[in-house]
């Protein structure tokens, strides 16, 4: 779509048809192409995502109120968690990933092009796979339902006892071919990061968006695989007598907990990481200053991705692990906000003294700091494990949760998408629009978050289909609907934003940031070949040296 | 526990956090809520609660510093209207300030650390006492079995425990079993959550201080009707719960001949899965309803119980709680109206 204006050979008369395009973007595996595809993708399922949070509101926005049944809205909450994390999240921060990293390292590809392609249809299928639950999971129920174990599917609520039919065995399968495309594509992103990096660029002259996403992927390779296995000994347990969960049989319901959450936990970072490396990118531009603290920030950030492995059973506080268990991971929990912290005292230190442009870009920014923030802090509340053993699985959770992947995760992805539209598409996108988007998504996200926290504080407890009256809930609810309205009307916004801008909006050359990474040197859109002649670098900021030779980066570094 | 520096401190903050949860709640409604984790009247609850003062006071703090460094960044470093286009100085860092913002960061987590550790033991490392009440909760989907082994009461959904006064202490400590999926206790006013996990066997203990009802609910997703498994807990002077106990120790009062309604339940399957002590009926899979009628709701408090409940609840359990376990009986007007005046004979 986007990349069809680059330079094909001139020997090229006409341009060809539909089906042409159609079966050289279904066969690319040119990273740009597929980070599209990646991105778009996960468009649609955010779409989707998004109707399943609506009905959960909708039907929450009053007590004993009857807009859906109870079995409809598990399989809601549900779907919505595994496609936000599963078919969102992941997809959308791969996608971006694997549009950006060759271009910013100054490479022509990922390192493996057919390996990307691989882990992108995996992707793909596996989130065909969970929908057609719908049709295809005819157990006892008639012609065919959604998983409604929850996104974390707990023992022993997924066994065939308690979960007759198929539609687990969609849930599992799904996760599990598309576990196969997320170890892929990290695997991928740790090669190509490693042996494709340009003349020049040494590891401590890359841009933080390389390490960022270098550290992510060597997560998600960690912490993807014991997910998978727990995904096959679910399998056998289901359908070959095995009992590893079966608790009737001695099996341990535990042990799927610690499983799920040696995965969930670095996943939370695996989703973050990326998001601090859109900061890290776009908040010095429009700043108009050089990335604070270069090296404690890689250093914060390996530590982040060290410590994330040690802190999964904070989710698991409430289980009974025994009073030093507990004690142990609040340490290993609390000790991942000091690198984390370290990292938003940097980010203010880089706009300290700066020229700060209030681009829409920069304005998720500022609103991600913001609300990272807060997430960060409620998160410590939470790490104190007796606070947790109150907070653990109430609104609380839901809405600490929310402030980190909707207020930290999606507002810089936001800001991604506004700052990178201009290289993807080549055009400029409409900054009014861009602006009344974020101040729809911000009043929406404040009203349906903010007042979140509160009903968990009064007792509620989450995953509840109604609840009763009188327990001081009822009002929070309705405000937390209502901001759902404002959330959609922003995405609108955005989705418009974006489609217009690529039809009508305005050609935005090469580098209308005046950025300083090589991204940025070459054209908008790229051509296949990204750069004409690899470039060399002396410094992280390459094209600062080239617009100010009287005083580069390199003299410093 | 506490020094008396701490104490006025702790009364001060709770007392803000009282209004200001109360300030917030009649937003919502003008009674106080039922379920206020910041409104704790039992020594595990009043624990979390002293830590969760300090927790949010060092967030809050942090808080305010970082959003207002925030707040001056953006407002002072605005690009102007009258910029001279020129690149602002570039500065690539300072290890001096990377250490400050490295180093007090660490002590903070350190502070945090030493209070959470101190109530962890406070909480989970208690022995019990000889004189303790021993009570095993057991979660079914979805509703809740309640036996003290050592006094020989069975009952369901609504738990009684003595209150505990500072004169004579008299906790409770419950052991924790499920017959089938994961399941959550969680009484906020009384004590944080613990989960029910089958082949996992967990124990709590609360010391209520004040008699009354507490509410609470299941706190871990446990299948279709996870959102109506509440939970009720009557905390009761000494002498009404050595009463009530009594009551719940005789067999249910029965009359001398069988009356039809006997007949039905005994007759269908009602008493596959629910007990009535003294009859034929010993089922186990539901709750123990010898004494239903001591109790002020059915279908684990998801109704009042009253005569019109109970015959409806019988008639189409769906209409009330869609998936719970309980079948439709599909009994006749007559049959109903027998069964439901032997059950109210259950007191």
């Amino acid at each position: 779509m986007s990349t069809e204006s680059i330079a094909w050979p001139s020997t090229t008369a006409a341009s060809p048809s539909f089906v042409d395009r159609l079966h050289e973007w279904i066969v690319t595996v040119d990273h740009k192409r597929l980070g599209i595809l990646y991105i778009l993708y996960a468009l649609i399922f955010l779409v989707i995502g998004g109707v399943e949070a609506t009905v959960m509101r909708i039907q929450l926005i009053r007590p004993h109120n009857d807009f859906v049944t109870p079995e409809v809205f598990n399989r809601m909450f549900t779907m919505h968690g595994t496609t936000m994390i599963f078919f969102v999240a992941m997809p959308v921060l791969f996608g971006f990933a694997n549009y950006l990293i060759p271009l910013m390292i100054g490479a022509r590809d990922m390192a493996f092009p057919r390996l990307n392609a691989f882990g992108f249809w995996m992707t793909a299928f596996g989130g065909l796979l969970l929908y057609f639950s719908l049709v295809g999971a005819n157990g006892l129920y008639g012609a065919g339902n959604a998983p409604d174990v929850g996104w974390f599917a707990y023992a022993p609520l997924t066994s065939q006892t308690f979960s007759a039919g198929h539609s687990t065995d969609f849930w599992t399968l799904a996760l599990l071919v598309s576990g196969f495309g997320s170890i892929s594509t990290a695997i991928n992103i740790v090669a190509t990061i490693l042996c494709l990096r340009c003349p020049g660029m040494t590891l401590a002259k890359m841009p933080l968006f390389a390490w960022l996403n270098f550290v992510m992927a060597g997560l998600v390779i960690l912490a993807v695989s014991p997910l998978t296995a727990a995904q096959i000994m679910l399998l056998l347990d289901r359908y070959l007598g095995a009992h590893f969960f079966d608790t009737q049989a001695g099996g341990s319901a535990v042990i799927w907990m610690h499983f799920f959450w040696i995965f969930g936990h670095p996943e939370v970072y695996v989703l973050v990481l990326p998001a601090f490396a859109f900061a890290s990118e776009i908040i010095p531009v429009f700043s108009r200053k050089a990335i604070f603290g270069y090296p404690v920030m890689v250093g914060a950030t390996v530590a982040i991705g060290f410590i994330s492995m040690s802190v999964w059973a904070h989710h698991m506080f409430t289980v009974g692990m025994g009073a030093n268990v507990n004690t142990f991971f609040v340490i290993s929990t609390m000790a991942i906000a000091v690198p984390t912290g370290i990292k938003i005292f940097n980010w203010l230190a880089t706009m300290w003294g700066g020229k700060i442009e209030f681009k829409t870009p920069m304005l998720f920014c500022i609103a991600f700091l913001f609300q990272f923030l807060i997430a960060g802090l409620t998160g410590v509340m939470m790490s104190a494990a007796p606070f947790d053993w109150q907070l653990g699985n109430s609104y609380f959770v839901v809405a600490h949760f929310h402030y980190v992947i909707v207020g930290g995760i999606l507002f810089t992805l936001f800001a991604a998408f506004y700052y990178w539209f201009p290289k993807m598409s080549g055009k400029m996108y409409s900054e009014p629009l861009g602006k009344l988007h974020f101040w729809l998504f911000l009043t929406g996200f404040h009203l349906t978050f903010d007042f979140m926290h509160i009903p968990g504080l009064l007792g509620m407890p989450r995953r509840i289909y109604t609840y009763e009256p009188g327990r001081g809930w009822d009002r929070w609810n309705l405000v937390v609907t209502i901001g759902v309205f404002f959330q959609t009307a922003g995405i609108l916004v955005f989705l418009g934003n974006l489609l217009r801008s690529y039809y009508r909006g305005k050609d935005a050359g090469s580098d209308p940031w005046d950025a300083w990474t090589l991204e940025w040197s070459t054209n908008s859109p790229p051509p296949a070949y990204n750069f004409a002649a690899i470039p060399t670098v002396k410094s992280r900021r390459p094209l600062w040296d080239l617009k100010h030779p009287d005083d580069p980066d390199w003299k410093y570094e | 526990m506490r020094s008396r520096g701490s104490t006025k401190w702790y009364v001060l903050g709770s007392q803000i956090l009282v209004w200001g949860c109360n300030a917030a709640t009649a937003f919502g409604d003008t009674t106080p809520s039922p379920t206020n984790i910041f409104a704790p009247v039992s020594t595990p609850a009043k624990s979390i609660f002293g830590l969760s003062l300090f927790v949010l006071a060092v967030t809050g703090a942090i808080f305010l510093v970082v959003f207002t460094l925030l707040l001056y960044s953006v407002v002072k470093f605005r690009k102007r209207k009258n910029d001279d286009g020129r690149e602002p100085p570039q500065v690539y860092g300072s290890n001096q300030v990377e250490l400050a913002w490295t180093v007090v960061p660490v002590l903070v987590v350190v502070a945090l650390f030493m209070a959470t550790a101190r109530v962890i033991a406070d909480v989970e490392k208690i022995a019990r006492p000889d004189n303790a009440i021993e009570v095993v909760a057991i979660g079914h989907q979805f509703w809740w079995e309640y036996r003290y082994p050592a006094l020989g009461v069975v009952t369901a959904n609504e738990l009684h425990v003595p209150v505990s006064d500072a004169r004579h202490p008299t906790p409770t400590f419950i052991k924790l079993l499920s017959v089938d999926t994961d399941h959550s206790f969680w009484i906020p006013r009384l004590a944080g959550k613990t989960d029910l996990i089958p082949n996992h066997p967990n124990r709590m203990w609360i010391d209520p201080h004040e008699t009354g009802v507490y509410l609470g609910q299941c706190a871990q997703y446990c299948g279709t009707q996870h959102a109506k498994m509440l939970l009720r807990v009557y905390v009761q002077s000494r002498a009404d719960f050595d009463r009530w106990i009594q009551q719940q120790r005789q067999p249910a009062v029965l009359a001398d001949a069988v009356s039809p309604g006997q007949r039905v339940f005994e007759t269908t399957a009602c008493l596959n899965c629910h007990t009535v002590a003294g009859t034929v009926a010993n089922g186990r899979f539901g709750p123990d309803l010898t004494h239903l009628m001591s109790r002020d709701t059915i279908a684990a408090g998801a109704a009042k119980n009253t005569t019109e409940t109970l015959r409806q609840w019988i008639l189409n359990p769906a209409a009330i709680k869609p998936g719970s376990l309980m079948p439709a009986m599909q009994l006749g007007d007559q049959e109903l109206d027998a069964l439901t005046a032997y059950l109210e004979t259950l007191r």
